[in-house]
């Protein structure tokens, strides 16, 4: 059955004085065809709205968000407790996320009673350890402790191993490395690799780093302020960036490489935000674009596709072209990979 | 064991908390052995022992001058005009003193608790209407409030537990409102926002996830609504509205003033209540720095 | 080009004292900063980074405190100064970027106040005027207009205040600049801004820089030399390419095996283990459990940090057997 786990139509949200985190976003996923998925952006691009809608903890002001064509906020209760197995999230804090009260294993042991995942202790503990195994933790090492005991990166592990055990399909990975050291988030965005390809799961992975989402992902979804710039595979995108503001976004990266030397590739000019009338009701990047034409400062422009390549731009530089059906850039990230047997 | 020891070593730093401690135990310990010696039905009650004595260890009757056929007493603290043997009311008052800021604190912060819980976590109208009923209290003058309610009641009918309930009904309000905005900003961490990931309801993760965590401010809003509460119980008792009865502290200072006793030269009278009560708060005062410093541990001085 | 050694710690040791042990913070650390270089100082949290910078600007306090060794700050032994001579050394000569712009700034001063509050405290003997002046020029270094200087910070955006900050800690013509991950708040174009900004200020100035951070990638665009500290001591000291290309000390190695680089889509090299507690080291060489190339020595004897090759040191017994240059 192809039937959409998530939906989101048309979906802006405008938050009490006025602010416009998210303007028009179609964007569905379909959890048959799992793949890793970044949405980037840099702060106030609407990025952690976007997450917090997907996991149900915001309405949208306009639009619809449907949950295996049902709308979200009209399930039932047993509806919900479905969405909140099927639907689980990792978030940026690795320490804010354990009640300090008490040890770790209540945030595993919590959701097993409450999904009832296990019959008898016995059984939980053996999930547990199970999850903790698949992520590279040694059981002994984690269980029993407090949070504060444990290292940040044993702390992110273990909120991942956290969503294993809950054998999601679409797991929410809200700057799942940006608090930890340098070192270790190879480890992290290994374990996040594995659980969508061993176990199927698709990640949405939400990031300002384009450098990790280049690495752990598939697809890619650039936004900025609320809008969508590019969208689509991410190889095409982070090495030929046809949008504008990819193209200041990827100049202005920081490789770790001194083969590349950041700002060389860049021939816009950099001036501070611009909050001007014209970039509220036409393209976003209006008042910034070193490309800007009067057709820009009138209506956001459409989703273009600018080349063969599988991606699209929302840029009037590409009006010439072919327009995205529907709108809704998730029919990008239809990986051709089979589906894994779970 | 080994968190015991880290409590001791981390009391030696907490001077405040460990005094405070002390002072208690010390209490506990007086009261526990006074009650073995006393005879807590007749000692604290007028007619025990002869009036007006002054503190002393081998009692006469003015009537025997060599007190050969009268068995010597002792009344370490003395008695007052009625015959109250001090050292009776000393020990019984200082436990239905204390039943009384019990009694009030915790029925005080078990309402406010609840009230400050669960309007910050559903908020909407519930928690515009327990929000103002809090705040329109809380203009009102406690001790006015007491005055009306106890001076209805009639000076018969106040016993020391009425004393608890009638005071409990301005203890809720300070806790309703220090626990509400430590909610508040509770509910917004990311703690939480797991527990729901996890499938918990509302109620769940109010008893489950964030009380746990505010012990330490729960335990000093009791340490608060006690103190409130004796206090306030010490001003009705002097103003005549307390149990008069029962030898509670505060009573016993309503009739030292009521029977001019610094006047008559029977200071002992006064000397024992009013020591005991210095050193209750004096207890209540250095717990509370204490438990503030465990509560917030910004606050923590280095070793 | 030779240039003067501004910055000379030998053997400093920074111990904390804690209710559960000795935490040893830095260990025999050795760090020789020149005038006008670009040093970047890499570690994990726990890795006694953030301390060692402490320690150059005297910001140790009880329960901590400097066990051993020297800082000499063109010569004088700044571990030793009282209270006072500190004080007017830190903003001065030494100065620091904070991580946090937003946090740094008072909210109810004006910006030129507040660069010049600190030139009051160091009483140069300046009139008001003359300060003023130095403050406007400061403003002008980091690219901002003088006009700036009457402006409260909240009129200002991320990215200006941040510039304000480098402002502030530029004022007197520092010689040493801590920059405490100094754009990790701020968007990738605006930081690339501001890194050329603060880059501009200190070539004009001859000022040295210590760069403190976790991102990689903001070390290869911006500094000279790499230096990579682990659990309290110092691993490794290269120049640029030295550390990207060929690192020495297996930490580095795979530290820069784990980074993620155009082509290497997929490929995951994590470090396997966890850092030790700072008051709980291993015996031996503190990466030893860790260290996929540990042999005999390693678990026994703490490897000397010596410059095993032209101007790369490195604390590592893969090394000892060949002849060391001192």
């Amino acid at each position: 059955m192809s039937e959409l786990l998530l939906e989101l139509k048309n979906v802006t949200k405008q938050f009490k004085g006025g602010t416009v985190a998210l303007d028009n976003i179609s964007f569905s996923i379909d959890a048959n065809n799992p793949s890793i998925i970044a949405v980037a952006g840099e702060s106030g691009s609407g990025k952690t709205t976007l997450g917090l809608m997907s996991l149900g903890f915001l309405e949208p002001s306009a639009g619809r968000i449907k949950y295996k064509g049902k709308d979200l906020s009209k399930l039932n209760s047993q509806e919900r407790t479905e969405f909140r197995k099927e639907v689980q999230a990792v978030f940026q804090d690795p320490f804010a996320v354990y009640n300090p009260f008490y040890k770790v294993d209540h945030i595993m042991e919590v959701p097993i009673a409450n999904f009832k995942m296990a019959s008898n202790k016995k059984e939980a503990r053996e999930m547990m350890e199970q999850a903790l195994i698949s992520v590279g933790l040694r059981p002994e090492e984690t269980l029993g402790r407090f949070p504060h005991q444990m290292s940040g990166g044993q702390r992110q592990r273990m909120a991942l191993a956290r969503a294993l055990l809950l054998r999601p399909r679409l797991l929410i990975a809200d700057e799942p490395v940006s608090m930890v050291d340098a070192s270790l988030r190879a480890t992290i965005l290994e374990a996040l690799d594995k659980l969508n390809k061993e176990f199927g799961i698709t990640v949405l992975y939400i990031t300002h780093d384009l450098t990790t989402a280049y690495h752990v992902s598939d697809y890619i979804l650039i936004l900025y302020r609320g809008s969508i710039m590019e969208a689509g595979d991410v190889e095409s995108i982070i090495r030929n960036p046809q949008h504008p503001y990819t193209q200041l976004l990827i100049g202005s990266i920081p490789w770790p490489d001194l083969d590349r030397i950041w700002g060389e590739d860049i021939a816009v000019i950099d001036i501070e935000e611009d909050h001007s009338e014209a970039s509220r009701v036409g393209c976003k990047f209006a008042g910034r674009c070193p490309h800007v034409m009067d057709k820009c400062k009138v209506a956001p422009p459409p989703l273009y596709w600018p080349d063969d390549n599988n991606r699209v731009a929302s840029c009037y530089l590409f009006d010439n072209k072919e327009v995205l059906p529907g709108e809704d850039v998730g029919t990008l990230f239809r990986s051709k990979k089979v589906a894994v047997s779970r | 064991m080994e968190r015991l020891q880290l409590s001791l070593r981390y009391l030696r730093r907490n001077t405040s908390l460990a005094i405070g401690l002390g002072i208690l135990i010390f209490l506990v310990l007086f009261t526990v052995t006074g009650y073995m010696i006393i005879d807590p039905k007749v000692d604290p009650y007028p007619l025990a022992g002869p009036g007006s004595s002054p503190p002393t260890l081998n009692y006469c009757p003015r009537s025997d001058p060599e007190c050969e056929n009268t068995e010597p007493k002792a009344y370490i603290f003395g008695t007052d005009a009625q015959g109250r043997d001090l050292y009776g009311v000393a020990v019984a008052g200082t436990w239905m003193t204390v039943q009384i800021g019990l009694m009030a604190g915790i029925i005080g912060l078990g309402v406010g608790a609840f009230l400050g819980f669960t309007s910050a976590f559903y908020g909407g109208w519930y928690d515009l209407i327990v929000r103002w009923a809090v705040d329109v209290m809380l203009t009102v003058p406690g001790l006015l409030l007491l005055v009306v309610i106890a001076s209805s009641m009639g000076e018969q009918r106040i016993t020391v537990t009425g004393m608890g309930v009638i005071i409990a009904a301005i203890s809720w309000r300070g806790p309703a409102r220090v626990i509400r905005s430590q909610v508040l900003s509770m509910r917004e961490q990311s703690y939480v926002m797991m527990a729901r990931l996890n499938g918990m309801g509302g109620m769940g993760i109010i008893f489950r996830e964030m009380m746990p965590n505010l012990l330490p401010y729960l335990g000093a809003s009791l340490v608060g609504a006690v103190t409130a509460a004796i206090f306030a119980s010490m001003g009705l008792a002097a103003l005549g509205l307390g149990p008069l009865r029962e030898p509670t502290l505060g009573v016993t200072i309503y009739w030292v003033i009521n029977q001019s006793a610094f006047l008559r030269g029977l200071w002992w009278w006064g000397a024992v209540p009013i020591g005991i009560v210095a050193l209750i708060f004096v207890m209540l005062f250095l717990i509370s720095i204490g438990l503030d410093e465990v509560a917030n541990p910004r606050v923590r001085r280095a070793e | 080009m030779s240039r003067d050694v501004v910055l000379d710690i030998n053997d400093l040791d920074v111990q904390y004292y804690t209710d559960a042990g000795i935490v040893y913070a830095n260990n025999k650390i050795n760090l020789k900063l020149r005038a006008g270089e670009r040093l970047g100082l890499v570690g994990e949290s726990g890795s006694g980074k953030s301390t060692l910078a402490l320690a150059i600007l005297g910001m140790i306090k009880p329960p901590g405190g400097i066990a051993g060794g020297e800082i000499l700050l063109s010569g004088r032994d700044i571990t030793k100064l009282t209270e006072e001579e500190t004080r007017q050394v830190r903003g001065r000569e030494i100065s620091m970027i904070p991580q946090g712009a937003m946090n740094s700034l008072n909210p109810v001063m004006r910006v030129n106040d507040q660069i010049i509050d600190s030139m009051i405290d160091h009483e140069l003997g300046l009139s008001k005027a003359d300060m003023l002046q130095m403050a406007g020029d400061a403003l002008e270094a980091v690219e901002l207009d003088r006009s700036v200087g009457h402006m409260y910070p909240h009129e200002l955006s991320g990215g200006m205040k941040q510039r304000a900050c480098i402002a502030i800690a530029i004022s007197m013509k520092p010689k040493v600049i801590i920059a405490d991950e100094p754009t990790s708040a701020l968007d990738v174009v605006t930081q690339r801004q501001v890194m050329q900004t603060i880059r501009h200020i200190q070539e004009e100035m001859g000022a040295a820089v210590i760069l403190i951070g976790h991102d990689m990638g903001l070390m290869a665009q911006f500094v000279d030399r790499l230096a990579v500290m682990y659990a309290g001591q110092m691993a490794e000291i290269a120049p640029k390419e030295g550390a990207f290309r060929t690192p020495m000390h297996p930490y580095t190695q795979m530290l820069i095996d784990s980074l993620p680089r155009l082509g290497a889509k997929g490929v995951f090299h994590g470090i396997p283990g966890i850092t030790p507690l700072l008051r709980d080291l291993p015996p031996g060489c503190v990466f030893n459990p860790r260290c996929p190339q540990a042999f005999g020595p390693c678990q026994e004897t703490v490897p000397q940090f010596l410059e095993h090759r032209p101007n790369q040191w490195v604390a590592c017994h893969l090394y000892e057997s060949e002849p060391a240059r001192s």
